[in-house]
């Protein structure tokens, strides 16, 4: 079932259409910069960007800075979305439940295949990142990374530290799968469940701005999205990225057994 | 006989609607039966609930001897459905659309895959189409592939609901014979439908639904049977009249009904009597004259209230 629902997923042209697009700022925004040389200056701009000039090693992170605020959301939503609500619209949902899948395991094949792409999308996004960047830029020599609070790291730490980040980019986009898919048990239209999901991000980004939310800003699914620089700091400020996991993790939790709750009861009629 | 299909005061109820108003189904295995309904009277609402994929609001529904919805594992790979039309992923092929149905759920083994889809596409005449794209098939041959879905497992039971749908006159004939080929080898088909015609040519036993509710549900051989007159055909009715006094229960044009189960007795009455007889039939009600004496009327008629 699982590999039935992963053969979907990444058998499907729109899946790679989307990774591809995915990937297309941040190599744009390495050719400009490399073109013209103007990186934002440091604590302006994407995080990261200002140091990619000197050490194309960044890239990676810069790229996942880039696609985090907009376009990976919305990607991972849309696909999330797509996943039960889908299959309803499509009116194949009532055959896979007719085989009998099972609507337990449909659900955790559903869910396996989204956290998969997921996964694929993020590191697809470092990788292309990486290479666009020793491409494009100079590549520092080993052992001469450099932390966002200025001091050294060597490369070792660089690449345990990316690897951290990316784990923790898809934790978070794990919280925005976990929105979708529940919308996505509560709806026949793939389109409602994935824009129901970007509504909620919307809204949390929007709060987050405002001095009157404070109160409930550190419950919002969005706020500790770019915690992932901290990993950079020297020595990591764990705070941020400990309470985001936990957040994340709370917010997966409630809305998968929301998801599964609705979905094993449901009356199918699409 | 065993039964395949029972349910006992089945119940559905959406909000104030009952669309299933508390029915007792009786499918036996070998059947062929038609379940007959107009639109909207709540039969695709009852396939469902046989499928598991709409709960019942009260009463039960048993499936080739297992409680649904929690028998559905065990029970469903035995069961081929074909529910309100077929539906694929139109982005990948009729073969990789069986193979991931199949692969979706238990009892279709791995091994035997390949040939089984083989089998079924050259069974529903998909044989030469199969690794094309879904997208580009006309909906006769959607609908077919549909049917091969519901065909991959060999299964004992077939529930199809307006399989006919979308085809020629060419492809009901080719679907009827399929079905009556598959109950020659032992399945028992449920067939839901509001086309009489397809009904009274299939099925060995009928139950017919009227606005939720079974009113009707015998073996076609019952409810067809003779009524005990014969229908004469002939140029002159009023002789016929004159030589059958007090037996003609009806006259139409040039169509005489007149009492006695007998055609041969009363050919010779009114051929002796020298009245020309140009056919000559036992009466039976048609399917539809029974359906239509049980039903009311359609029920896509809403009155005011």
């Amino acid at each position: 079932m699982i590999g039935v629902e992963l053969r979907k997923t990444f058998g499907r042209p729109r899946t790679w259409v989307t990774i591809a697009v995915l990937n297309a700022l941040p190599v744009l925004v390495a050719v400009l910069l490399r073109l013209t040389d103007l990186a934002p200056r440091p604590g302006e701009g994407p995080p990261f960007l200002s140091a990619v000039l000197t050490n194309g090693q960044l890239y990676p992170l810069a790229a996942l800075a880039i696609v985090l605020p907009l376009f990976l959301p919305i990607a991972v939503a849309v696909v999330s979305g797509d996943a039960v609500a889908g299959e309803a619209q499509a009116g194949t949902l009532r055959y896979l439940l007719a085989r009998p899948a099972g609507r337990t395991r449909l659900l955790v094949a559903k869910l396996v295949a989204v956290l998969a792409f997921v996964v694929v999308t993020v590191v697809v996004v470092a990788v292309v990142g990486y290479l666009v960047g020793t491409l494009l830029f100079d590549a520092r020599p080993v052992g001469a990374g450099t932390s966002v609070s200025g001091t050294s790291l060597t490369a070792e730490q660089l690449a345990a530290r990316t690897g951290l980040a990316i784990g923790y980019v898809a934790v978070s986009m794990l919280g925005v799968a976990a929105f979708g898919l529940f919308f996505s048990t509560l709806t026949d239209s793939p389109l409602a469940a994935a824009l129901g999901a970007l509504a909620v991000l919307v809204t949390s980004s929007l709060l987050l701005t405002l001095d009157a939310a404070s109160p409930i800003a550190p419950y919002l699914p969005t706020r500790y999205w770019l915690a992932f620089v901290d990993l950079f700091r020297d020595p990591v400020l764990e705070r941020d990225v400990v309470r985001g996991l936990a957040l994340q993790g709370v917010y997966v939790g409630v809305l998968l057994t929301a998801a599964w709750a609705n979905f094993a009861t449901k009356d199918v009629t699409s | 006989m065993t039964s395949v299909i029972v349910t006992r005061g089945l119940v559905k109820q959406y909000g104030r609607v009952r669309a299933v108003d508390g029915i007792d189904l009786d499918v036996r295995a070998a059947d062929v039966y038609g379940f007959l309904g107009a639109n909207g009277s709540g039969k695709t609402t009852t396939v469902r609930m046989l499928l598991g994929l709409v709960l019942p609001t009260r009463g039960e529904v048993e499936l080739l001897g297992g409680r649904m919805p929690r028998a559905g594992r065990r029970v469903l790979p035995r069961v081929g459905a074909l529910v309100e039309g077929p539906a694929h992923h139109r982005h990948l092929s009729g073969e990789a659309n069986l193979a991931l149905l199949d692969a979706a759920g238990p009892g279709g083994s791995r091994r035997t895959r390949k040939r089984r889809i083989a089998e079924v596409l050259d069974q529903v005449g998909l044989g030469g189409v199969g690794r094309r794209k879904v997208g580009a098939y006309s909906l006769g041959m959607r609908q077919r592939l549909g049917l091969a879905g519901a065909l991959l497992r060999r299964p004992e039971l077939l529930v199809l609901d307006e399989p006919t749908n979308g085809l020629d006159p060419q492809g009901i004939a080719e679907v009827r014979e399929l079905l009556l080929d598959l109950h020659r080898g032992g399945t028992t088909v449920f067939l839901s439908s509001h086309l009489l015609a397809e009904v009274e040519q299939l099925c060995s036993r009928v139950g017919v639904l009227d606005r939720g509710r079974l009113v009707l549900q015998d073996e076609m051989a019952h409810l067809t049977a003779p009524t005990g007159a014969t229908v004469v055909d002939t140029p002159a009715p009023e002789r016929v009249r004159a030589v059958l006094d007090g037996r003609v229960l009806d006259t139409s044009g040039e169509r005489v009904v007149v009492r006695g189960a007998d055609p041969a007795e009363v050919n010779a009455l009114l051929v002796g009597a020298g009245v020309p007889v140009t056919g000559l039939a036992l009466q039976r009600p048609t399917l539809e004259e029974v359906v239509l004496a049980a039903a009311g009327t359609s029920a896509d008629r809403v009155e005011r209230p």
